[in-house]
């Protein structure tokens, strides 16, 4: 079977990424598995995962107030720019509600950290992060945005924050907003010839081989 | 059902093969298409490529975005399974680390793995230090078989006329990426080896081969492939098998033990199924284990019988031991100058573009053997993780001003850190001949069982120096690589108290050697036709017939000692030698 036929098989004629989602359905295969299947609850999947997956979605975590304050802290993280939406445009706050789930280690990290902080805030300001000015929050999140230059009392804000921001970054790169922005060109057929000519000119990598 | 009943078949087939992957399957194949009966038993789920495989599925599709969760290499990777099962434990001795991955569905871990598809060479059969037991052949007598599985099957690489690396039938290699050229400047001035990779993956159509796909190059065969481009088991071997009409394939059964008769030859096995948990018992001519090393290891000591009261093929005592897996350890940094790099798709195929395989003279180090190095980095898709602890990087390098910046922070400016680190990451690790030593084992648990009633294994392994001074090697290599390659280094830099990065053993997941070839009934298991010396309608088609591993993949060699195995099965059987 050649490249053509073999992208025949998998249904796809075309490289197109609208095609390509549309052949990632279930049930859009063309042609027939070629032994008889057993019963699972989606393909590919174990049972016991689907199983998880949908008691972990059933399942909630944080309060609304906790929720608000993730919003706020991701798109302080990643803001619109004139590039892509937020944070919460890429629905950051919602993947992180399900992966301190999926991964409980995050849980006390995560609800402790937002509690210091807003005790940090209240001290201050007298009121929660949230309802603070855009000023203030942004005066405490430079206390701990940079742990070279933090004080060693403002430590665990700088913890709770490198994991805030990873966690952001997880889910904002890898929605459908963030996967565009940061500029991924593959997961689509193709055929791989080499880095481009002007590539390896700009690097002087034109007489390296292998 | 209440009363406790064991379903005993009244077929007798030609053939019972236990395990699906790569030994199994290959076993199938040939015996399935020279029209023998053959059943086989897998202790997983059914599973086909073709219809569940996870290939092109973008990360938001993923709830937990491709994290490791519930599957060790991601949410998108094939393997239903990983380094601990549920109900199916093991236990250590001696505090061993031993971790044991199994894979539970059809083509067993062949679904995921790397692909990287390297020959043991001479002096990997026929050692030269005298440190090891050599094999009962030489390369020469099984170069026809691993001709034949490259043609069979398909691998591409590039003839290169090294010694213990020796060339096989190949398809072209994929060309390397931005940050392989790097490397091979950098592996260059370091007097390090790099060739082009050597992958079962179908960079072009295989010849005469019209079930197969040839590679799209989306770079996830670790997700098992929709188009059959790269090699699993299922998809290559235990699907076309079914396809003639003389393979029954039964999932989810989980097999207890090898029967026997009054003078000891096989008559059968007994599975649990691991569904409803009945129990049953199937005949067969000859039994063939391609369990996995070690589950077949665990089989072979639990059939126990008046005939073999050690446990079948165990007259030796030689079950079990011998295990080893190939040593790992591995460095990660970043390339600077690929910052703010242009885009475009470089997946690549889901193999290596490059590697280096092992280059220095054995004489002259303070460790037996030597090691291989694959290489990672690039434009990846995005997953769980990415850009995770950036304030470790973004203070190390000028922002697009020429100025240094405050290692974290936030907004804009963070935002645009993300973009400008994306594709920079470079990797390396290196795979290692680990001595089979007798000292290393695996043997049966006396209290322990699983959830099936069925003893569990217990491992007593321990690095020696000689490994570990093989991963400093490794580490100082690695250094003066990315020291070449102008790379910043950001994993911490791995000295004496961790064993220089040494992973665990069965972490790299090359484990061998449990059930061991020889010319010796009294220091070997198996013939050299991998032939229980105790039973001879009894063989084992996996990596236990192992004598000793080379910094080699173990599966390409599996793929032809299981073909050679099958083909003196044929061969025995015409002569009526076996029945």
């Amino acid at each position: 079977m050649n490249r053509r036929e073999s992208l025949k098989a998998l249904g796809l004629t075309a490289v197109s990424t609208g095609i390509l989602l549309e052949a990632c359905k279930p049930g859009q295969e063309t042609k027939e598995a070629a032994v008889k299947k057993e019963s699972t609850a989606q393909p590919g999947r174990q049972d016991f995962e689907v199983e998880r997956d949908k008691a972990l979605k059933e399942a909630k975590f944080f309060n609304e107030h906790e929720m608000a304050t993730i919003a706020v802290l991701a798109d302080i993280i990643i803001p619109k720019d004139e590039k892509s939406g937020s944070a919460t445009d890429a629905k950051v706050p919602d993947f992180i509600e399900f992966i301190v789930k999926d991964m409980p280690k995050h849980q006390t990290p995560m609800r402790g950290g937002l509690k210091w902080l807003d005790i940090q805030s209240y001290n201050r300001f007298q009121h929660p992060f949230v309802k603070t000015q855009a000023a203030q929050q942004l005066s405490l999140i430079d206390e701990i945005a940079y742990p070279k230059k933090a004080k060693p009392e403002m430590m665990q804000g700088v913890a709770f924050f490198n994991l805030m921001r990873d966690l952001t970054a997880s889910g904002f790169f890898t929605s459908e907003i963030g996967v565009k922005d940061i500029g991924y060109a593959g997961n689509q057929p193709n055929r791989w010839e080499g880095v481009p000519q002007d590539v390896l000119k700009q690097y002087g990598m034109e007489d390296v081989k292998i | 059902m209440n009363e406790f009943q064991i379903k005993k078949s009244t077929i007798e087939y030609d053939a019972i093969i236990v395990g699906s992957g790569a030994g199994g399957g290959m076993a199938a194949y040939v015996l399935a298409h020279a029209g023998q009966k053959v059943l086989m038993l897998e202790a997983g789920a059914h599973f086909d490529p073709r219809t569940d495989a996870l290939q092109l599925k973008w990360p938001w599709e993923s709830p937990r975005r491709g994290a490791s969760t519930t599957r060790p290499f991601g949410d998108f990777d094939a393997a239903y399974g990983g380094w601990e099962l549920e109900g199916e434990p093991y236990t250590q001795k001696n505090n061993s680390e031993f971790a044991w991955f199994r894979s539970r569905m059809l083509g067993g871990r062949t679904n995921h793995w790397g692909r990287i598809s390297l020959r043991m060479g001479p002096d990997d059969f026929q050692c030269k230090d005298g440190l090891t037991d050599s094999w009962p052949f030489t390369y020469e007598e099984l170069k026809p078989f691993y001709d034949k599985v490259d043609r069979l099957i398909g691998v591409y690489g590039t003839a290169e006329g090294i010694e213990n690396e020796p060339d096989g039938i190949f398809l072209p290699p994929p060309k390397p990426r931005l940050h392989e050229l790097f490397i091979k400047k950098g592996a260059q001035k370091a007097g390090v080896t790099v060739i082009p990779g050597r992958g079962s993956v179908l960079t072009e159509a295989l010849p005469g081969n019209n079930a197969r796909g040839a590679c799209f190059f989306c770079g996830q065969c670790g997700r098992s492939c929709k188009v059959y481009a790269d090699f699993s088991s299922s998809s290559c071997l235990v699907i076309p098998a079914i396809e003639t009409g003389n393979l029954t394939v039964i999932t989810n059964a989980m097999v207890r033990e090898v029967l026997t008769d009054k003078s000891g030859l096989a008559t059968g096995v007994s599975y649990v199924n691991t569904k409803d948990l009945q129990e049953y018992e199937v005949k067969g001519k000859i039994v063939i284990l391609g369990a996995s090393a070690c589950e077949s290891a665990r089989l072979l000591l639990n059939s126990r019988s008046a005939a073999h009261p050690d446990g079948i093929a165990n007259s030796s005592g030689i079950v079990g031991k011998y295990l080893h897996d190939s040593t790992g350890a591995s460095l990660s940094g970043f390339l600077p100058q690929l910052m703010d790099r242009k885009r475009y798709n470089e997946d690549g195929v889901g193999s290596v573009h490059i590697y280096s395989p092992w280059w220095l003279d054995n004489k002259k180090l303070d460790f037996p053997r030597g090691y291989h190095i694959e290489y990672g980095g690039g434009l990846h898709m995005p997953g769980y993780g990415i850009g995770s602890s950036i304030q470790n990087v973004n203070g190390l390098v000028p922002g697009k001003d020429g100025k240094m910046k405050e290692a974290g922070g936030y907004g804009a400016s963070l935002k645009d850190d993300y973009r400008r680190f994306f594709g920079t990451n470079v990797g390396m690790a290196g795979r290692g001949t680990a001595i089979a030593r007798e000292s290393n084992y695996c043997e049966i648990d006396p209290s322990v069982v699983d959830k099936y009633g069925i003893p569990v294994l217990r491992f007593n392994y321990k690095w020696a120096p000689d490994e570990v001074k093989q991963a400093k090697h490794m580490q100082e290599t690695f250094k003066e690589i990315m020291h070449n390659m102008g790379a910043i280094i950001t994993s911490d830099l791995p000295g004496a108290e961790t064993s220089y990065g040494l992973e665990a053993p069965g972490k790299i997941i090359h484990e061998v050697g449990t059930v061991r070839m020889g010319n010796d009934p009294k220091k070997s298991a198996l013939n050299k036709w991998c032939q229980a010396h105790d039973c001879q309608n009894l063989f084992v088609v996996d990596a236990g017939p192992f004598v000793q591993q080379g910094d080699k993949n173990a599966t390409w060699t599996i793929l032809a000692l299981s073909m050679r195995t099958a083909e003196y099965i044929l061969a025995q059987k015409k002569k009526v030698n076996l029945s």
